[in-house]
This record gives C-alpha cells, structure tokens and sequence, in this order.
C-alpha cells in the first residue's frame, strides 16, 4: 500500500468523454490559459508585478516537475534542486560560449540546454537512487544534493565558486528585434516555456507510463504482478522529472542572468517540497497553485516580515496536518457539493469559523513577531507596529491579549466544529442522494 | 607521522560515537515507529541551545543533565501533538511533517538565539589539556565527551540486552511487525521512544556545543551526514549505524588532516593541467577540502555495491 | 507449443531462517486443468504460491511454466511469460478507478511497455480488453468509482479482473472467494469457471464447496509437504487425507 497522503475525493477520474465535434474538450483548459497567460503583463503592468509573474511562471514548471515524482508517482526527493542548479549553470555556460563563438542559437531555444543537463544528471543519479524506494530514496536524494553542493565548492571554475557564473542574455543570436532584455519581453519567454512545459508533463500523465506511475504510487507490489518493474517507472519518471526541473532551472538561469550555488541548495529543495505540497499533490493543478502562492508569499512576506521563512514552515506544518490534500484538495472536496447545488449548507458554519480562525491567526503572528522585536531587533527598542498598531512589546498588556485571542480562538474552535461537522456530513449526505458522491 | 595518526583516531572515534549518539536515537524510532524524524539532529541542535542557555544561568553541568530532559520532554510533545495526528496519513505524511517541523526549528532558534554563534564555553572544570602526545595537546573536555559517549553506548546497550523494554525494541528492530502485538501500551511506548531519542540528540547536542560551534546551522550541516549514516549502516539496524558512524567518523578526521592533493601525489610526473579548467581543480584539490563530501561519496559506493546498507534488510 | 506441463513444480524447498515451508513439492500441472490446493492454516498454501510467481525466491528446486524455468526470476519476467495470480488479501491499486485498475493490467501484455510518448486512449486494443474484463467481473456500471471505495465482493471481483486483465495462460487465485457470504461465493464461482475457460487455473480455497465443484484435480498441501494429489472422488476416499485434512477440520 502507498501512503502518499491524498485525499480520496482529490485524485483525478478518467473521464469517458470522447472528443466533441470542432474543438476537442481537453484543448479548452489549455487554450484558456494560454490566453490569460498572454493577458497577464496588460494588466499586472508594472515591473514588480512582471518580475514576480516570471519568478511564479518558473517556480511552476519546477513544481509540476517535482509532482512527476511526488504526486504522480510517490517518490519523495529531498534534492530535486539538483536539476534546477545544474539546467542554471549549463544555460549559462551554454550562453556564453554561444556569446563567444557567435553560435546561431536564439535565446528560446536555450531552455532545452538546461532540460538535457536536467535529464543527463537525472541518468546518473536517478540509476543510483531509484535501486531503493520509500524512506531509504528520500534520504539518498538528500545525500546526493549534499555531494553536489559540496562538490561546487571544489570544482570552482565551473561553478565560479561564491559569485557563481553570469551571462548576458542579450547578446545571442536574434531571431525577431525582441532583446529579452526587458522584464516584459522575459516574461512571455517564460510565460511560453511554462505553457509547453505544463502541456508536456500533463500529456505524460495521460500515457500507459503515466498510468503505471500511478500504479506504482498506489501499489508497487501489485504492479511487479501486472508485468512491470517498479524500479523501471520510477527511474524514467525520475529522469523526465529531472529533464523539466532542468528546463526550470534554466529559465531561472537565464532570467536572473546568473547561475550560482543558492539555485541547488537545500532551501531550494525544501522550497519546492512546501510550494507543491502546499498546492496539492493530488491533482495536475495543486502545484501550480503552491507555486504561485508561495512565490507570491515569498516576494511579498520578505518585505513585511524579518522571519517569513517561519510562517512557511508553519503554513506548511499545518497543511500536512489538517489539509493533506493542500489547497486544490480543499477546493475539490467542496466540488461534488457545488454539484448537487448544496454548497450553501456549508457556507453559514464556515463564516462561523473564520472568527476563532482569524483571531487564532492575529495570535499566533503577534507572538512571533512580539518574540521577534524583543530577541532579534533588541537595537530598535520594544516598540513595534503590528497591523498599523503601535504598541510596546515589553508591557505585559500586549502579550495577555496574544493570550486571550489563542485562547478563545481554541475554545471558539471547541464550540464551533461539532456544528461544521455535522453541516459538511449533512451536505455531503445530501450530495450522496443526488448521485454527486461515488 | 604515528602522532597524526593516533591524535586523528581519537578524534575519529570520538566523532563517530557523537554520530552514533544520534544515530541510535534516529535508528530507535524508526524501527519502533516506522518514522525516519527528518528533526533528528534539530533535537541536537537544542539540545546544544538549551545546554547553552542553561550554562549561561546555573553553569555547565545543570545542563548537561537537564537541557537533555528538557529537549526529551519537548520531542515527547511533537510526538503527542504533532506527529501522533499525522500518522493515520501514512508514512510519507510523518517525514513530511518532521521536515516541516526541522524547518520550524531552525527558524525559531535563529529568533531566540540569532545567526551568529553563541559564545559556549568548556567548563572550567575541564579545561585543561589532558596529556600531551609528542607534541599535541589533548584536551580534557574531549576526553570527557569521549567517556560521556562510551558511558551512553555502554547504558543503551545494557539496557537493550538486559531490560524487558530492551528486549521488545529489540524484538521490533527484527521484526517490525511485532509492535503492533505490544497491545494497548503502543501510543505511550512512541511517545517515550520518540522523546528518549529526542533527549539522545540532545546530549550530544550539549557536549559536542562548547568543543564544536552552536549555531542555528548545526542542524542542517549534521542531519544529512547523519542520514548517511543509517542509510550506509542499514536503516533499522542498530549495529550498522554503530559501524558506519565509527567509519564516517575516522573516514572524515583523517580527511581533514591530510593536505595531501593529486598534484602532490604526481607531482614526479610533472604533469600539470591547464589553469581554470576542471581538470586543474580536481588536480589541485586536497584531501581535506574534500573531507566535507565523502559521507555522500560512500553514499554513493555502498548504493552501487550493497543497496541495502551495510547490515540492512529492510526495504524502505 | 510444446506439450509440458502448464506449470511444473521440481522438488521446491524454502525455509525461514530455521523453519522449513515448503519442504520437497513436487507437482505438474496440464494444460487446461482446474486445480485446487488445499491444506489446514500454516501448510504453505500461501508460500507455495509466493514462490511459483517470483515474490519470494525458493531455498531449492525449480518452477517449469509451459517447460521453462521460471523460479528465481523477478516477478513482473513471471508474469511476461503468462503467469498471473490474485492476492488472498486484496491487492489492488485503492486511489485509481476500476477502469484504471483493470487498465493496467492490460497494458504490458498490448505491448505498451514504458511508454511515455503516446496517450494511453489512443493506444489499439486497450481500452476494449479493458471494457471485455470489466463485463467480464460484472463492474461496467462501477467503472468510474475508485477501487478503495468499492465494497469488499466487488474488490475480489476487481482483484481477479486485474488478474487476468493481461490474457495470462496461467491464472493463480489465492483464496477468491475467502469472506463472502453464500450467495457472493456462488457469483465468484461462476466468474471464476468463466474467466479460466480455455486457461490453466490453480486455486487455493478453504471453501470445499467451491473446491469440489470446481477442480478437475485437487492437491492437498500438509505441512509443506504434498500428501495426495487426484480428483476430487479420489481425494474425498483418500484415508490419508481424512486424517491429515478434513479430520482436523472436524475436530476444529
């Protein structure tokens, strides 16, 4: 038995709809977002808002990747920067020879350099990580990230030691008078290699290999009794993971101008781990929420907060704990209700509990960031400002109303659930009845 | 030359046995629990922390004993309260929730403590260098951590082959299985041996501190060594970790000590690679600087001749 | 094809550490035959088959399938060669739906292999071995519904649809009918007299009912070691085996 943690309401159905007359129906959701894709950088005009979108459009590409393993085929990699770091370096160093030997090759194409460095490493290391499955292939992953982050500190003059390598990326060949210089024309670079990407790894999920990925997720005994070697699938889907975290790598390579050690550390790694997790693993759609959430959060929580990374690891916890199908598996336990057109019944009890949740959240975050004024930022004194309110940390009057909101979110808690409980059991019984339920 | 050697199997021993510290903990609760605890070394990391602070207000040797019982009591607390909720989701849920939770951890000792080192002192008691060997001085303090260590291996040892509670850990490294015939005890035996593991990590935490830095990156620059010790040894086989902590542990003193690099080695040959390539930096490149990555490269030698580790028999 | 036996069983031995199983089977098995194997709890009925479809490895002897020596091999080469087998607790793929459990045990055999680089609709002769097994199993109208949530009948039905999805000559069912109620049992039956048409079938089963009614020969399995093998009247006479099997079963 798997135990990746999937709700069972989250996991895509096949469904028998065959193709209708003129478009076919699976085009429609691609099409869509290709057209919002394009519309994005008309309305988000400023270069902020550009850069963010190319942070959130290569974080997606690199979290649908690390899906192919977790979500899709229930490997758990603790190293999956790896790919990302190495597709970076070998783009940059890709373009600046092509920069030097004035090599006809546009900038578009570049992302593939990093896709075959991604899928070269992945040949090698997936042969020596895939021999085992389960616990032992999470901490092998981490052992070999380690080997590469550590190696980069030896062999220097690839890896162009603390600095790392830059490049230029308007100097290649053009094909069009667009530079890639500016943010905007970056961005529907991206945009573009995101869109191809996502049909890619999503078509792959559709295949007789996708299918058995599932299988070996859900049951690699059983699999072994169906004619396929467990170890097989999961070495090709950790190489073709390994390709598109390369070709991720290589757009973050190429946008940032730079590859450096930050782009296989741990942290990336862990970054990826909590954004796709965060999404949903259960479904083709939850890491491109976690990824644009979490690049959101990451550029936007650094500006508010010193200590953003903890609220990370906390909105992550969390997540493992009371939403194990992250934030699509939220959204897809509520479809069969909305269905049966009795999602209203729920709705009252959920207002409800955004009072206890609110007051839970206004708690926790004065605790940390109180804690925070008085240890980490001793030089600027105890007074802080918190949600446009200015009080003094060291006075107790603060802390006991941090108190007094964790301690009533609890019992509002307390008092509350038993009501969403039996409203969601209602709701769903009375979705059951409509035949929305299997 | 004999002086290096001995100087450097001490310090490799010594090394291994603070691995191995942690090892047993890491070892004990996954064969109990069938929980890798990706915090494993966060415990040790507070436990250095705390021992700090402790030794800060009351001096070195409260610490010792209670930032142990302190970090045991606090493991005892994610186990009822986090991990025990997260378990119905199955094993990969668990290691997800101890990697969020070592996430957690570092972030919040940087709050409390900050980035820099803290100032951890060797108790005056103990410093003092213990003998002098030809011309190195060895200090007590590490003699000490030495004798704590032994004394830990010894107890832990006594206590699995001697106690009823050693016997049934015993009985669940071999058969994992068997944990689930203990009956009704079952939530409170993983709460203890999640907490005894916890508080294992933290006495190494306490005595490697002063001798090594305490430092909110401890955790992250030990952990993945420390995974590559059970992974090497065999995950769930207790004597596996001991022989492989013991051989990454000499494997990397002797390392550090050697300045020894190819273009030494060769050097009668004359051969000399061109400058700036990868060549020249794998010809100049000592054995010490590569002492940081050769847990990962036994890794990956045990991974091409013996997947199942040293003395492994389980698969995952 | 040559004229071996379906599946040939040389002198098989595995041990436990200490303990001895399966101590010296010897059996052959014809082409087209029905054969049950039946033997108290803790016989090795369950071993023997772990060993002749490649989930444990024997200590000794050999396992022929159609004349080829197939002990030792990885379990997914046993089943290429057309040996396929159910599971006494069920083993199903529990977060995929019943289409897609009996799917993949279609897909190697219509030589899809690993391949990543065509839609699996699109794939010729799939998707209709699929919908034949699932009328087959009698789980058309459950198609869409995730084999976790089926009921525990229609969970055995899926365990034998994934079973011989694949078109294996060689069809291993390891207690099929363990658990249902009289009338599940008899649906089983009939599946099962169904689907082993025209292939070689061995079947553990405690349920004499179904073993009698079903088998063309029976074995029967007592501490590791085969003590009779014949036709059912035969073995229903045999004094040895009243001793050794049904004796018990009185006394229990």
């Amino acid at each position: 038995m798997s135990d990746i943690p999937l709700p069972k309401s989250s996991v895509t159905r096949v469904s028998q709809r065959g193709a209708e007359k003129g478009l076919p129906w699976w085009l429609l959701p691609w099409l869509a977002s290709a057209v919002v894709l394009l519309a994005l950088p008309f309305i988000f005009r400023s270069d902020t808002y550009l850069t963010v979108m190319s942070l959130m459009g290569i974080a997606i590409v690199f979290a649908l990747s690390y899906n192919m393993m977790l979500g899709q085929t229930g490997m758990l990699s603790f190293g999956h920067a790896v790919y990302y770091g190495l597709g970076a370096y070998f783009v940059v160093h890709t373009m600046n020879w092509a920069i030097a030997t004035r090599a006809p090759i546009p900038l578009p194409l570049m992302p593939l350099v990093g896709g075959f460095a991604g899928l070269a490493f992945a040949i090698i290391f997936g042969w020596l990580s895939t021999k085992r499955s389960g616990t032992t292939f999470s901490m092998i992953s981490l052992g070999l990230a380690e080997l590469v982050g550590s190696s980069s500190l030896i062999l220097r003059t690839f890896f162009g030691g603390e600095e790392g390598v830059t490049t230029n990326r308007t100097k290649l060949l053009r094909l069009t008078d667009w530079t890639f210089g500016s943010q905007f024309q970056m961005y529907y670079l991206i945009a573009g290699w995101c869109l191809i990407s996502a049909i890619a790894m999503y078509a792959l999920t559709r295949t007789p290999f996708g299918r058995m990925c599932n299988a070996v997720r859900e049951n690699p005994e059983r699999a072994q009794f169906v004619g396929y070697n467990p170890q097989v699938v999961r070495y090709i889907a950790f190489c073709l993971s390994g390709f598109f975290a390369g070709v991720a790598g290589a757009l973050a390579g190429i946008n940032f101008e730079l590859a450096n050690a930050n782009l296989f550390g741990a942290s990336q790694s862990g970054t990826v781990l909590l954004a796709t997790f965060i999404g949903g693993i259960g479904t083709f759609v939850g890491p491109v929420l976690g990824a644009v959430l979490v690049s959101y959060l990451q550029v936007m929580l650094s500006d508010i907060t010193e200590v953003w990374q903890l609220y990370f690891g906390l909105m992550f916890i969390a997540v493992v704990m009371f939403a194990p199908g992250g934030l699509a598996g939220l959204v897809l336990m509520h479809v069969p209700l909305l269905r049966a057109g009795v999602l209203g019944r729920v709705v009252p009890s959920y207002l409800l509990a955004l009072i206890p949740t609110a007051m839970l959240l206004v708690g926790v975050v004065m605790l940390i960031e109180m804690t925070v004024q008085l240890a980490v930022k001793q030089s600027e004194g105890p007074v802080m400002k918190l949600f446009g309110v200015a009080f003094n940390a060291n006075l107790p009057g603060p802390w006991l109303v941090m108190l007094m909101l964790l301690a009533g979110a609890f019992v509002l808690f307390r008092l509350i659930s038993p009501r969403m409980g039996t409203a969601w059991d209602n709701a769903r019984s009375a979705a059951a009845e409509r035949g929305m339920v299997v | 030359m004999l002086e290096l050697v001995l100087i450097s199997t001490l310090n490799g021993v010594l090394y291994g046995l603070l691995l191995f510290l942690m090892a047993s903990g890491l070892t004990l609760i996954f064969s109990m629990m069938g929980v890798l605890n990706f915090a494993h070394a966060s415990f040790y990391m507070l436990g250095a922390f705390v021992g700090y602070q402790i030794s800060k207000w009351a001096g070195f040797w409260p610490g010792l004993i209670l930032a142990p019982l302190i970090v045991g009591a606090a493991g005892m607390l994610v186990e009822r309260f986090g991990l025990r909720n997260v378990h119905k989701n199955g094993h990969v849920a668990e290691l997800l929730f101890t990697f969020g939770l070592a996430f957690v951890m570092e972030e919040l000792v940087q709050i409390v403590w900050g980035k820099a080192p803290v100032d951890y002192r060797v108790p005056a008691l103990l410093d003092f260098p213990a003998f002098t060997l030809f011309t190195t001085n060895y200090p007590a303090y590490k003699l000490f951590m030495l004798a704590i260590s032994l004394a830990i291996f010894v107890g832990l040892f006594a206590m699995l082959t001697r106690t009823r509670i050693g016997l049934i850990v015993q009985a669940a490294l071999t058969h994992p299985n068997m944990v689930a015939h203990l009956g009704h005890n079952v939530p409170l035996i993983f709460m203890s041996v999640f907490g005894v593991g916890a508080g294992l990590a933290a006495i190494a935490g306490v005595i490697a501190g002063p001798a090594l830095v305490t430092q909110s990156t401890m955790a992250a620059l030990l952990g993945p060594i420390l995974f590559v010790v059970v992974v090497v040894g065999g995950l769930g086989s207790l004597s596996g970790a001991l022989v492989a902590s013991l051989l990454i542990g000499l494997l990397q003193t002797f390392a550090i000590s050697s300045n020894a690099s190819m273009a030494d080695l060769f050097a009668f040959s004359g051969f000399s690679p061109q400058p700036n390539t990868i060549m020249n930096d794998l010809w100049r490149v000592s054995v010490a600087q590569i002492a940081p990555i050769l847990p990962y490269l036994l890794l990956v030698l045990m991974l091409m001749f013996r997947p199942t580790g040293l003395m492994g028999n389980r698969e995952s | 094809m040559s004229d071996a036996p379906a599946l040939e069983i040389r002198n098989l031995k595995k041990s436990f550490g200490p303990a001895e199983i399966i101590r010296g089977v010897n059996l052959a098995v014809p082409k087209g035959e029905r054969h049950a194997v039946i033997g108290p709890n803790g016989a090795g009925k369950s071993t023997l088959f772990n060993l002749i479809s490649g989930l444990l490895v024997p200590t000794s002897g050999d396992v022929l399938l159609n004349g080829e020596k197939i002990s030792g091999r990885p379990a997914y080469e046993i089943n290429r060669r057309g040996l396929s087998r159910s599971f006494q607790v069920t083993n199903i793929f529990p977060r995929m739906s019943v289409f897609e459990n009996v799917r993949c045990g279609v897909l190697w055999s219509a030589k899809q292999k690993y391949a990543f680089w065509r839609g699996v609709e699109a794939a010729p002769g799939v998707n209709e071995r699929t919908e034949k097994v699932l009328e087959e199993i009698g789980l058309v109208e459950r198609r869409n519904v995730l084999a976790g949530v089926l009921t525990y009948a229609e969970q055995r039905a899926l365990e034998i649809g994934v079973t011989i999805a694949g078109g294996a000559d060689v069809i291993l069912l390891d207690e099929p009918t363990a658990g249902m109620s009289r009338h599940e049992t008899d649906v089983a039956v009939g599946l099962i007299r169904r689907i082993s048409e025209g292939r070689t079938l061995m079947i553990v089963e405690h349920d004499m009912g179904v073993v009698f009614g079903l088998a063309d020969r029976i074995s029967v399995l007592v501490y590791g070691e085969i003590i009779a093998t014949g036709p059912p009247a035969e073995i229903r006479a045999s004094a040895k085996v009243k001793e050794a099997y049904l004796g018990e079963e009185a006394h229990a």
